[in-house]
């Protein structure tokens, strides 16, 4: 069976201002099977959000190839869906509006829109927050309106660039739980970045480990954490705590080098971190 | 104590500057009664002239308005050799005197060059007509929309046009539906700078249209004209006039302004 999302061979250098080249991403070969939950997880400044960029067909590989279902990626397009750190939702329309912004693109009828749109509000739980604008929201609502404008228009594919990074450690959590139930529920592929290790364990069927300058796959982990529907807290379990020292120890070496070497200018969207 | 002193330099600084010399050109504009003002701007030449200003300043607010989104896109949004000489050449307008300017393009335009020349055997003529103006007057103004809209768009960053990309929008689309509500506000301030400046405009103008009154004669020109001919009233009501226009493109762009706290 063809796997859902195959990269070979893929690498992506960026042009440095006064000449020459920087390898942001060297080499990977992945392939994520259908309906897969696999987060990558890698120092900052490793190339994540540029490997989230080139699955996403927002920028081109200097080398390789990625396909979805077999064909190659040569832009942007409705089987894929990308949810960004900053939320980027569109600040004059309201969570309905920006809900509708894909199925627009789709050529829906007003009607049709509304009604998709509103569905996927009630997914994550924002029924009765149709008619505000994302200034009046909470940061988790403002994601939540994004992952729904993501799955309104049923991509296969669910691409997401630390989409908690930037919320309180509570949020986080729900959040996650949600993401989990929503993925069970729709039966999405689902790439997901993160730099925190408790997160990538936490959510991951597979976690990829990316090794810094240039990013490379250093190893992918399966992670087995048994049925989650069961009440008891599975971040306190041993395999968890099992599965988190496993992925620690991949990283701590990457983490160690990312920070020994001087770091070039940040992305404007890397700044926000702070 | 010195808050008072203070308020009255700026007032008394104001007052020399702009309130009296504003002042008396109503008053003398009114002077005779409005019938009298009426009269002084409905006379063949004062239409003829507010004609040709509205039609050099609607092109020349037109096409500084599609340039300057194009450059101010291509300044924030690509990267490319000759970024930096770009932006400063754009700004250059606001260093060069318009007299400039004006000699400049006759000399590239000009009936006696190549390139004038060669258009003119074409039927095109740049210099003393229309399109020279709107050129002159296109130049001075060439800043103003790129300057109001650069900003803007650097701090919006590109994240809801990528979003807008992957939600299926194309290139066109994200421009109408998302670059260009987050820039509107600025547009509309850039655009009005832009009209302000160019019916005042009057250097360049001066030089590249030859001055023919009731064929190349703008607002400026005809406000110019009439003064030395003596014919101080029309030429104050045709000032005031002008001046009725700015402060209301000033008042529009008060409108128009990004909600900033003043
Ligand atoms: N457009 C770009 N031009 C130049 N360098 C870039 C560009 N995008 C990313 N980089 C560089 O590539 C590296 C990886 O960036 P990124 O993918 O944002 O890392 P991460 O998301 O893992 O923090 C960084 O060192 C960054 O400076
Ligand atoms: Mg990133």
């Amino acid at each position: 069976m063809t796997p859902k999302i195959s990269l070979t061979g893929v690498g992506k250098t960026f042009p440095v201002r006064g000449g020459g080249e920087f390898t942001a991403l060297s080499g990977i070969d992945l392939d994520v099977a259908e309906g897969e939950f696999l987060v990558v997880v890698g120092p900052s400044g490793c190339g994540k959000s540029t490997l989230l960029d080139l699955i996403g067909g927002l920028t081109r590989p200097t080398t390789g190839r990625i396909a979805i279902d077999g064909a190659e990626v040569t832009g942007p397009a409705l089987d894929r869906a990308v949810v960004f750190q900053q939320y980027a939702l569109f600040p004059w329309r309201t969570a309905l509006r920006n809900v509708e912004f894909g199925l627009e693109a789709k050529g829906l009828r007003r009607r049709e829109r509304a009604e998709i749109a509103r569905d996927h509000l009630d997914l994550v739980g924002l029924s009765g927050f149709e008619d505000r604008y994302p200034h009046e929201l909470s940061g988790g609502m403002k994601q939540r309106v994004a992952i729904a404008r993501s799955l309104a228009y049923d991509p296969g594919v669910l691409l997401m660039d630390e989409p908690f990074a930037a919320l309180d450690a509570q949020t986080r959590d729900s959040l996650q739980d949600e993401l989990l139930g929503i993925w069970a529920k729709t039966g999405k592929t689902v790439v997901f970045i993160t730099h925190g290790i408790d997160e990538a364990v936490y959510l991951g069927g597979r976690v990829a480990v990316l090794t810094s300058r240039p990013g490379r796959v250093k190893e992918v982990a399966d992670i087995d954490l048994g049925s989650r529907d069961a009440r008891e807290d599975v971040r306190s379990s041993p395999e968890f705590a099992a599965h988190r020292h496993r992925v620690w120890s991949l990283l701590k070496d990457e983490v160690q080098t990312a920070q020994r070497l001087t770091v070039p200018a940040p992305r404007k969207e890397a700044i926000h971190l702070g | 104590m010195a808050k008072y002193a203070l308020r009255l330099i700026v007032l008394a600084y104001l007052a020399v500057l702009l309130i009296v010399p504003v002042g008396l050109i109503g008053w003398r504009t009114f002077e005779d009664g409005f019938g009298a003002f009426a009269d002084a701007l409905t006379t063949h030449s004062a239409l003829h002239a507010f004609k040709v200003t509205l039609i050099v300043a609607g092109w020349a607010v037109v096409l500084n308005t599609l340039f300057g989104v194009l450059a101010a896109l291509l300044l924030v949004r690509h990267r490319f050799p000759g970024k930096r000489l770009l932006s400063a050449l754009i700004d250059l307008p606001l260093a060069v005197s318009p007299v400039v300017v004006g000699l400049a393009l006759i000399l590239v335009y000009g009936t006696f060059t190549p390139v004038g020349g060669w258009l003119e055997g074409r039927g095109i003529q740049i210099i003393f007509s229309t399109p020279g103006m709107v050129l002159a007057t296109v130049f001075v103004c060439l800043p103003l929309v790129v300057r109001a809209i650069v900003p803007v768009l650097e701090e919006l960053g590109d994240e809801q046009e990528q979003a807008a990309r992957t939600l299926g929008a194309g290139g066109w689309q994200t421009f109408r539906r998302i670059t260009l509500p987050g820039i509107r506000a600025a547009l509309g301030y850039g655009i009005v700078l832009s009209l302000a400046r160019a019916l005042g405009e009057y250097g360049a103008v001066a030089v590249v249209s030859g001055r023919t009154v009731d064929q190349t004669q703008t607002l400026t020109l005809f406000v110019e004209e009439r003064f030395e001919n003596f014919d101080v009233h029309a030429s104050y009501a045709a000032a005031l006039a002008l001046a009725a226009i700015a402060v209301v493109s000033l008042l529009a762009t008060r409108l128009l302004r990004p909600k900033d706290g003043t």
